[in-house]
């Protein structure tokens, strides 16, 4: 797009704060100006230099920042977690990229047994200011293990950060603040959405990181997600409001930590739930807001907290993954029964 | 015997392979060349060649092959090597001080560095005060070296954290259990240095269970693409708790060094000056920009894995006994004599520091408080987490009502 172009060129002279870019130009915007506004901002991963990664997320980083801050690294996710770890204990601040979701277990260690705990042992004398960015989700027609949501594997460790964001404004300022902060960030895109355009203003004051956002205001039901699921859950409350209901849609941005405080005032209002995730709904992040919500709400609900979500199978071939996604109808079914409790 | 069987079949496999030596060579270092020759001229049934500056009757040992070695420890005054003495010495005496609070019950476990004394004390006095170190969990020569109070050490082995240390307060990194992650570690922190343009150099420490993790060979990779500053130290102390070091390898472990392009050297890791010569040439190497070596620290692990180990499970005392002869302490000691740099009152002297050593130890480590029980939640995070907060005042309150009830 011609408008994207110019953008391009005016960074470097004068930035124009309001500017409607794809998610993944927002993502490469924040790098860009990370890697602008301190030279302790590395970005690391595979093919993340002069092809601009897969999805194009570093495009023109490696030609403007060069080749020792934007690293092509060998393949190995394990190494590039642990060797940006060692550059966080040197005083860097690696933004690392796993290519797809489904390859991130190699780093899994890395991640769970070191970087999310070295602060901690530590006893507070080291900080982790370390970024994992995972393209993640399904919905593009992928092969095995590039459709993958595997962020309550994350959530489930204590000493990391685990956000995503559902719009481009959102994944420009969450990179920002997921740069800026000394714990360990893992940072999902939602890559189904790379190309949708949002306006991005980087002059404004943005949202706390681990703040949920109420997207769409009702009184009926709650409709929590975050990432992909939140452009669905709009989708769904625009549907449902031809129909006459009321559907608030929050997007919870951050998955860990999870906002419940803005989670319980909307269900207090709206007295019903739903989460929806893509990943698998047993022990997904929807479980535990289920559980938390009814603690916290158990005399405002009018029905159980309902669930939309994957299901416990490994992710299907890209000509079933239709039928395994949350989709509008599986939304809009799961708020007819929760509305009729 | 096992480890002479070892011995016997690594040396033939590497005097065959010459295709190894001239892949070596396209390496374009030096290092890489004549640690292949080191190997290469092994008969069957020797020890395995290695560089060696004292014999373990105490002679000094020099010859063309390890003469570039014995330049880095050229300028070694008698003062130093008394003091290489008393490093080791006082290290055994901690150690043993450790193993018996661990037997009282004062620690939950102990992991003992008997009979890696010189491999430890020589590669850590060949640090720098600016070179960073990262251990594996029985370093404990290579942290005294660095200027660590052997009581911290023993706070992850009595429970009351899980480290605890500062590690840029010494530059010695925290205790890794988990086996080889901290040879990435490493290798990341040798890249920042790197790109720095700092002249430090990193020392990764690791075992010979370690070598077949994949991290270890990510970090060859890395650190060789990277042309990092890091020296990869490891110690093959023959045995990965009850696995003798065959199930772990087919090559001499230093040899692995040659596939990923950098060189590796093995040394006796019994032999305190040649640790501290060969160190000191691979970390110089590093500061010149010359990219990672693989030193390989030949020793023995005199006692169990830990004190949960049982030993004699899995082998037999003569291999010890033989090992005993080679004792690092006693060469040390046996090489002072002979050249009458040490006397009685040396000896009798240091005697007297260790005891005070140990019972420093045994009463800081009988002092050490239980931590707080708010500890569970201290640094979970640098920048705090909303659960982390709404499940410590769960616990303040649950704590709270314990406190009511005996409240009276």
């Amino acid at each position: 797009m011609a408008a994207e172009a110019e953008t391009v060129k005016t960074a470097s002279v004068k930035a124009v704060p309001v500017k409607n870019m794809a998610l993944a130009k927002a993502i490469n915007e924040s790098l860009r100006h990370a890697l602008e506004n301190d030279p302790k901002v590395l970005v690391m991963g595979e093919d993340v230099g002069k092809l601009g990664g897969v999805f194009r997320v570093t495009d023109g980083l490696q030609k403007d920042f060069g080749e020792s801050r934007v690293i092509d690294t060998p393949l190995a996710e394990s190494g590039i977690v642990g060797t940006a770890i060692g550059l966080a204990l040197r005083g860097y601040r690696p933004v690392v990229e796993i290519q797809f979701d489904g390859f991130v277990f190699p780093a899994y260690d890395q991640i769970v047994t070191q970087l999310a705990k070295m602060h901690a042992r530590s006893l507070g004398k080291v900080k982790m200011p370390v970024v994992i960015r995972i393209p993640y989700g399904g919905g593009i027609g992928a092969v095995e293990h590039h459709s993958e949501s595997p962020e309550a594997l994350f959530a489930h460790v204590a000493g990391l950060k685990v956000v995503s964001p559902s719009n481009a404004s959102d994944a420009y300022w969450m990179m920002q603040q997921a740069i800026q902060s000394d714990d360990p960030v893992i940072y999902f895109e939602p890559k189904r959405r790379y190309w949708d355009k949002a306006e991005v203003d980087t002059e404004a004051i943005p949202a706390p990181l681990h703040k949920a956002q109420v997207v769409r205001e009702g009184t009926d039901l709650t409709l929590a997600a975050y990432g992909p699921m939140v452009k669905l859950c709009q989708e769904a409350a625009a549907a449902a409001a031809e129909e006459g209901k009321s559907l608030e849609v929050l997007d919870l941005r951050s998955v860990s930590p999870l906002d419940f405080d803005a989670i319980q005032a909307s269900v207090e209002k709206t007295r019903r739930l739903v989460v929806v995730h893509e990943a698998p709904v047993f022990f997904g992040s929807g479980a535990e807001i289920a559980a938390r919500i009814t603690e916290r709400c158990f005399y405002h609900l009018e029905a159980p907290v309902l669930r939309v979500g994957g299901y416990h199978a490994p992710y299907p071939p890209a000509r079933l993954e239709e039928e395994y996604l949350p989709d509008l109808d599986r939304v809009l079914d799961a708020v007819d029964r929760s509305l009729a409790y | 015997m096992t480890v002479e069987s070892t011995a016997a079949r690594t040396s033939r496999r590497s005097a065959g392979s010459k295709a190894g030596t001239s892949g070596t060579k396209a390496a374009g270092t030096t290092g890489a060349k004549r640690t292949t020759r080191t190997t290469a001229k092994k008969g069957a049934g020797a020890e395995p060649q290695l560089v060696q500056l004292l014999t373990p009757e105490g002679k000094r040992v020099k010859n063309a092959e390890n003469a570039e070695y014995a330049a880095y420890v050229a300028d070694v005054t008698p003062d130093d090597l008394r003091g290489l003495y008393r490093d080791m010495v006082l290290t055994r005496r901690f150690d043993a001080e450790a193993t018996a609070l661990q037997r009282q019950g004062e620690l939950g476990l102990w992991a003992s560095l008997l009979g890696q004394e010189a491999a430890q004390i020589g590669s850590g006095r060949a640090t720098r005060e600016d070179d960073y170190v990262f251990p594996t969990y029985r370093e404990h020569g290579v942290a005294w070296c660095r200027g660590v109070d052997p009581t911290n050490l023993l706070g992850m082995f009595r429970g009351v954290n899980n480290g605890g240390w500062d590690p840029n307060g010494n530059n010695f990194h925290l205790y890794t259990i988990v086996i080889g992650s901290q040879t990435l570690h490493a290798t990341g922190y040798a890249m920042g240095i790197a790109k720095d343009g700092a002249d430090s150099a990193v020392i990764a420490y690791f075992g010979d269970g370690a070598s077949s993790q994949g991290d270890v060979a990510e970090a060859f990779t890395f650190s060789a693409v990277y042309n990092a500053p890091v020296v990869f130290f490891c110690q093959n102390n023959q045995w990965a708790i009850s696995e003798p070091t065959e199930k772990q390898t087919r090559v001499p472990l230093y040899q692995r060094a040659q596939g990923f392009g950098f060189p590796g050297v093995r040394v006796d890791g019994n032999d305190v000056l040649a640790c501290l010569a060969v160190t000191k040439w691979a970390l110089e190497r590093a500061r010149a920009g010359e990219g990672p070596t693989l030193v390989e620290a030949y020793t023995y692990r005199m006692g169990a894995h830990t004190t949960s180990d049982d030993p004699s499970r899995y082998r037999g005392d003569e291999e010890r006994q033989a090992w005993e002869a080679k004792d690092p302490i006693l060469r040390l000691r046996r090489h002072l004599e002979a050249a009458h740099h040490a006397d009685e009152g040396f000896f009798a002297e240091l005697e007297t520091e260790s005891e005070a050593l140990g019972r420093r130890v045994r009463e800081a480590v009988r002092a050490m408080p239980d931590p707080d029980h708010f500890a569970i939640f201290e640094n979970a995070y640098a920048d705090g987490h909303a659960l982390v907060d709404e499940e410590r005042a769960q616990f303040a309150a649950y704590q709270a009502s314990f406190t009511d009830a005996e409240g009276v």
